[in-house]
């Protein structure tokens, strides 16, 4: 019983990479753009999290203020990075599969060549450790469960309400949902769906860069080349899964990581069963779910994927 | 609009285009502390230098422009395969299996066999995302990439399992890899002191090969309507998710040749990073190249002379190795996005007039 | 956008040009409307009536010209600035987000709603209750829009335009979805909006000019032919003035039917895309040499009629026999095979490959026939010498067969895919809205075409919104309406009004 326990508190905070880069990939996806770039926008996010506090403290202990500015250098430049995705796959309407490949190759690599730069090596870093809710964290089961994490971790799964509420509650929701289902009646309303679209792709930047930071700030605490491992993919597909909803995203987020989580409890519980197929586990699950989620598109961005361009005479 | 401004609208683009590219590296470059000139000119001049140098090159050349072939045949059916790199690792294991099987068959018959082989390993693996797409309507962007993922934990399964090498098993470091496969399945290197092998004949013929069946035969001409235009085409009657599928199919079959012929001809056995990448600049190349097996064979030239050289940066002027990637992405970008511009009407036209308000002498009557 | 817009006294339209590659679409565009005035902007398909409106909304910038309000020159530059002025538009495809509620659809553009954090829906709610009290304009704020039907979605436009504060009310081709009764309750809505606001309204049906409009506006390519007031005029006048001259299309005199039958339907049940059944237990039958035209408002079943016949969607019950075989969900390529010809109703994303060139759009079909086909390779000389020669025959206006077909005219595009199924020698040829958006020259040409098939023994089917199309060419007039045949006709007992009352759905008894 401890162990599943175990097993679940483990998988949470594994969830959380995937979950803020899906979150933030639902306000692409709402917007009408599906962003195959996550993935490099991540490893950006990954190495500059790390960047910092390593340039300080050369892998030793740094004060925790540094750790936080790598966050935010990671989100700024996920931003950056989402604007300028936005400016070929809106302004200049490339076709968006294509583009977020693009993106991607352009976000790993620059991603491992400042890291062998400036940093190189398996360097890794003390990083952000858990902060225990006082009191919370006591509760017997539920206490190790929620509880007992690093900061971000609370912080992603607030996200999740608060991502609900402005897609659903504010004005700014509103305007992106419409852009996204049916841009030309926006437009004929007077909302800029570009400008609109630019304001998502920045907000998806900004999350995927901070997912990427967590990864190296909070889990793995170093940077590698294959830190992401399909994670910003795996993200879109989520979306998808998730019918672009936060909650059933978030349900989405702790599924996969649970069949990660289920290939540490196999080798912890000493069953021998090759390594590889288990590290597959996760990519199967997100083709298998593909396959069965009929995209129930009445609720979701109709126009995903489609440029707009008011000059066009349909 | 003459055809004169179009010309040069088009070439200005173009070149506009280029110079975004080279300023986009640049950028990371000077993060880098690097010369960026220098970078560029070790990247597109060194490996030219010498016998050796071209032969890499070449090398190179062969599996890109197998894969970019395949893409191309997906790409123009209306499928993007992203999972060039997982088709070509399980076209590998097809071929390792067959040498490992068969040591002793006749070179005439188990290269063709071994390569086939891998290309049936390939199509098999190609044919999941394009079944997927066509019957389920899964996004082939999608299922592709976790494929890779998938075949990338398969391979290293078989290379640390069942194909492992005896010797490394004894008293090897546990490198994962196959022993050292028959010499029946060499493919050989013509130019001696050089790797250059006689997979580049392979991949030309493959060239020509593609060109006719897009451009000359029904099954093209329905793949590429079928790509140009879904829904016109299934109103002519076009059975279109059969086409989807024989069309990854091939994608995938081009891929694992691609693999085999680099086994039989650089490797001689199975090992890791075998695909180091050739699935991903696959894309660029076919983008590159127009989508067409004319503009593949040079473009995969010269992205075999930008992966060659930037394996040299880092010795010449300190730039990691990565920054080929770096590269590609921002040429997948440009490209797409100059693609998008140079189709648009209207820019043209506002240039134009724009062009003709600045330039008008006087007394010259304004073409419209 | 402000509740309080001033009133629009004058509106004047000055010299209006607006280009698009290749296309004149407003040319030196004059017009004027006074205060509580109705105008209607009259023309064919084509003509600029809805790029003028379009340039009004401030949705295209016009290259020449100006626009004044209250004698003062206004600039728009986006929507918002014309509805700042108090101009608003009802569009012929309605601009509503069909996953949305009503409610939040208005909100969209109800700029005082937006607070920092939160939609104040509750403001919106309240206008809405007061737009809908003022005109008896009656809408369910909480409803989906895709839960609405067409009239009810109108309706909706309606609503939010006015809740948005317009004064101006421009409707582009309002009736164009509606039945006859619904269309007469509009007409009477818009006469009691029109004592308080003034409106401009698209359309090419000319009874609603004569019920609605003071003053009319004839467009026609892109230029203002004529401009009067409505009372001094009869349709006939307008409907001449409209076309430009004797409107003499080619007719149909022949006796029919001599033949035996070609295509049966019987209780063909199909259903649509949002999963209703769209055909209900519909039979019709054509007979060899003869044209049935199908009248009917657009969305009661005429695309999935079409689409079954070709294969193309799923028949659930019922049967479709084609000369005598059974071609019930068949695929498309097997019902080609057994003859059957298809213009399509989108001509660019259904009828032609428009990245293609002309004669490979010639050859879509019959890639794999023995003319063509050698050993699955292409035999190109004998394809560019029949491409050649159906340019030819069909005064196809290009500079050759190898432009891509996407990039001709609409005339021409259609009169490709025209080229391509007769020269297939169909024993049938089903005709989705054939001259929708043409000019009479191309009308013509395509009418006779289908006549000299018609005579050649060819049955025809012909789907249309044009009932003078249909009466002209049709041996029998069926009317469908949701998913049934009403009743079939003959052409010379088809009268504007039967069809109308039929078309509407109520049973005739003549």
């Amino acid at each position: 019983m401890t162990f599943i326990i175990n097993i679940l508190s483990l998988g949470i905070p594994f969830s959380v990479a995937l979950l803020i880069a899906s979150l933030g990939e639902m306000f692409n996806q709402r917007s009408g753009i599906f962003n195959l770039g996550c993935e490099g926008m991540m490893a950006m996010g990954a190495f500059l999290g790390m960047l910092v506090p390593y340039s300080i403290g050369k892998g030793a202990d740094v004060p925790g203020i540094y750790n936080y500015l790598g966050l935010m250098l990671a989100t700024g430049v996920g931003a950056l990075l989402g604007i300028f995705f936005a400016l070929v796959v809106v302004t200049f309407r490339a076709p968006q599969g294509i583009a977020g490949i693009g993106m991607q190759m352009f976000g790993v690599g620059t991603a491992g060549t400042l890291f062998r730069h400036f940093i190189g090596g398996t360097q890794s870093v003390p990083g952000i450790n858990t902060a225990p809710i006082p009191g919370l964290s006591r509760i017997p089961v539920l206490g190790p469960l929620f509880f007992n994490h690093n900061p971000l971790v609370y912080v992603a799964f607030l996200l999740v309400p608060l991502s609900w509420w402005v897609l659903f509650k504010t004005p700014w929701g509103l305007r992106v949902r419409a852009v996204g289902t049916h841009p030309r009646a926006a437009d004929s309303i007077g909302i800029q769906v570009n400008r609109v679209r630019y304001q998502a792709l920045a907000v998806g930047g900004a999350l995927a860069g901070l997912a990427g930071a967590y990864l190296s700030l909070c889990q793995a605490k170093m940077f590698s080349d294959e830190i992401i491992a399909g994670r910003g993919f795996i993200a879109v597909a989520l979306v998808y899964f998730g019918q672009w909803h936060p909650v059933k995203i978030m349900g989405g987020a702790l599924l996969f990581t649970l069949a990660q989580a289920l290939q540490l409890a196999i080798q912890g519980l000493g069953i021998d069963f090759p390594y590889e197929f288990l590290v597959m586990l996760p990519y199967l699950l997100v083709i298998i779910v593909l396959a069965f989620s009929r995209k129930t598109q009445k609720m979701g961005p109709t126009s995903l994927g489609k440029p707009f361009n008011r000059e066009m005479r349909t | 609009m003459t055809n004169k401004f179009k010309t040069g609208y088009t070439i200005g683009v173009i070149v506009l285009a280029i110079l975004a590219a080279m300023l986009l590296g640049a950028v990371i470059l000077l993060a880098i502390g690097a010369d960026v000139m220098k970078t560029y000119l070790v990247i597109l001049t060194e490996p030219l230098k010498n016998k050796i140098g071209v032969t890499e090159v070449l090398l190179r050349m062969v599996p890109l422009t197998i894969i970019a072939l395949g893409i191309t045949v997906a790409y123009r059916s209306g499928i993007i395969n992203i999972g060039a790199e997982g088709q070509m690792a399980i076209g590998i294991l097809a071929t390792t299996a067959i040498a490992l099987l068969f040591p002793n068959l006749p070179r005439a018959v188990l290269i063709p066999f071994a390569i086939l082989a891998g290309a049936v390993g390939g199509a098999a693996w190609g044919f999941i995302p394009g079944a997927l797409k066509a019957k389920l309507q899964v996004s082939e962007l999608l299922s592709t990439v976790m494929l890779n993922y998938i075949a990338a934990q398969l391979y290293t399964f078989f290379l640390r399992g069942p194909m492992l090498d005896p010797a490394e098993m004894t008293m090897g470091s546990g490198t994962p890899q196959s022993m050292r496969l028959t010499r029946n399945l060499d493919l050989t290197r013509f130019i001696k002191g050089t790797r250059i092998h006689s997979g580049i004949f392979i991949a030309i013929a493959l060239a020509l090969i593609i060109f006719l069946l897009l451009w000359k035969t029904s099954y093209g001409y329905k793949m590429r309507a079928a790509g140009a235009s879904e829904r016109a085409a299934r109103y002519g009657g076009i059975n279109v998710p059969k086409y989807l599928i024989i069309a990854m199919m091939i994608s995938g079959a081009f891929a694992g040749i691609a693999g085999a012929i680099e086994i039989a001809g650089v490797h001689r056995r199975a090992i890791e990073g075998v695909t180091g990448g050739y699935g991903f600049s696959g894309i660029v190349v076919a983008l590159f190249g127009g989508l067409h097996p004319a503009g593949i064979l040079p473009a995969a030239f010269f992205f075999g002379l930008l992966i060659y050289g930037a394996d040299m940066t880092q010795r010449l002027v300190g730039v990691p190795a990565n920054m080929v990637q770096v590269l590609q992405g921002i040429i997948i970008l440009v490209i797409v996005s100059t693609k998008m511009i140079l189709a648009n009407p209207y820019l043209m036209q506002r240039v134009e007039a724009r062009w003709h308000a600045v330039t008008k002498r006087p007394g010259q009557e304004v073409q419209s | 956008m402000e509740q309080q817009t001033k009133a629009i006294d004058n509106l004047r339209i000055e010299h209006v040009t607006k280009r698009f590659p290749g296309v004149l679409a407003c040319d030196d565009i004059t017009l004027e409307i006074g205060k509580s005035e109705v105008l209607a902007l009259v023309g064919e398909n084509g003509a600029g009536k809805t790029t003028l409106m379009n340039v009004l909304m401030g949705l295209y910038h016009p290259d020449e010209g100006r626009i004044l309000i209250n004698g003062e020159e206004v600039r728009f530059r986006s929507p918002n600035d014309a509805f700042a002025y108090g101009i608003g538009m009802v569009h012929q495809q309605y601009m509503l987000v069909p996953n949305m509620t009503v409610l939040e659809n208005i909100a969209l553009g109800c700029k005082q709603s937006w607070k920092p954090w939160k939609l104040d829906l509750s403001l919106v709610r309240k206008r809405i209750e007061g737009v809908a009290a003022q005109y008896g304009l009656a809408v369910d704020p909480d409803a989906y829009i895709w839960q609405l039907s067409v009239g009810e979605q109108q309706r909706v436009e309606l609503v939010k335009t006015l809740c948005l504060g317009a004064k101006f009310l421009i409707l582009d081709e309002p009736t164009s979805a509606l039945t006859p009764q619904e269309t007469d309750e509009l007409i009477a809505l818009l006469k009691r909006m029109a004592k308080e606001l003034s409106i401009i309204f698209i359309s090419h049906k000319l009874q609603e000019v004569k019920d609605l409009s003071d003053k009319v506006a004839i467009l026609r390519h892109g230029r203002v032919v004529f401009q009067g007031n409505t009372k001094d005029h009869s349709s006939s006048d307008i409907a001449a003035l409209m076309t430009g001259h004797e409107v003499v299309l080619p007719h149909n005199d022949a006796p029919a039917c001599t033949m035996g039958p070609m295509l049966q339907i019987r209780n063909l049940k199909v259903r649509s895309d949002r999963g209703f059944l769209a055909l209900d237990d519909l039979s019709l039958y054509i007979c060899k040499g003869e044209i049935v035209g199908l009248a009917g408002v657009s969305g009661n079943g005429q695309r999935e009629l079409a689409e079954a016949i070709n294969g193309l969607r799923k028949v659930e019950s019922g049967q479709i026999l084609f000369d005598g075989e059974e071609i019930t969900n068949r695929t498309p390529a097997q019902v080609i095979a057994s003859g059957m010809g298809y213009i399509p109703e989108e001509r660019n994303t259904e009828g032609i490959v428009p990245s293609f060139s002309m004669k490979e759009n010639f050859i879509l079909k019959d890639t794999t026939s023995p003319q063509y086909n050698s050993h699955a390779f292409l035999k190109n000389k004998e394809i560019e010498r029949d491409s050649e020669a159906l340019r030819q025959q069909f005064d196809i206006r290009s500079p050759n067969i190898d432009v891509a077909a996407g990039s001709l005219s609409g005339g021409n595009i259609q009169k490709v895919i025209l080229a391509r199924e007769i020269s297939r020698n169909p024993k049938f040829l089903v005709a989705v809205y054939p001259t929708r958006g043409l000019d009479m020259g191309a009308a013509e040409f395509i009418h006779k075409q289908l006549l000299q098939k018609r005579n050649e023994g060819v049955g025809i089917l012909l789907i249309s919104e044009e009932l003078e199309e249909i009466t002209n060419l049709s041996d029998q007039v069926a009317v469908i309406f949701k998913g049934k045949i009403q009743k079939v006709l003959p052409s010379s007992e088809a009268s504007r009004r039967r069809l109308g009352i039929l078309m509407a759905g109520v049973k005739d008894d003549e």
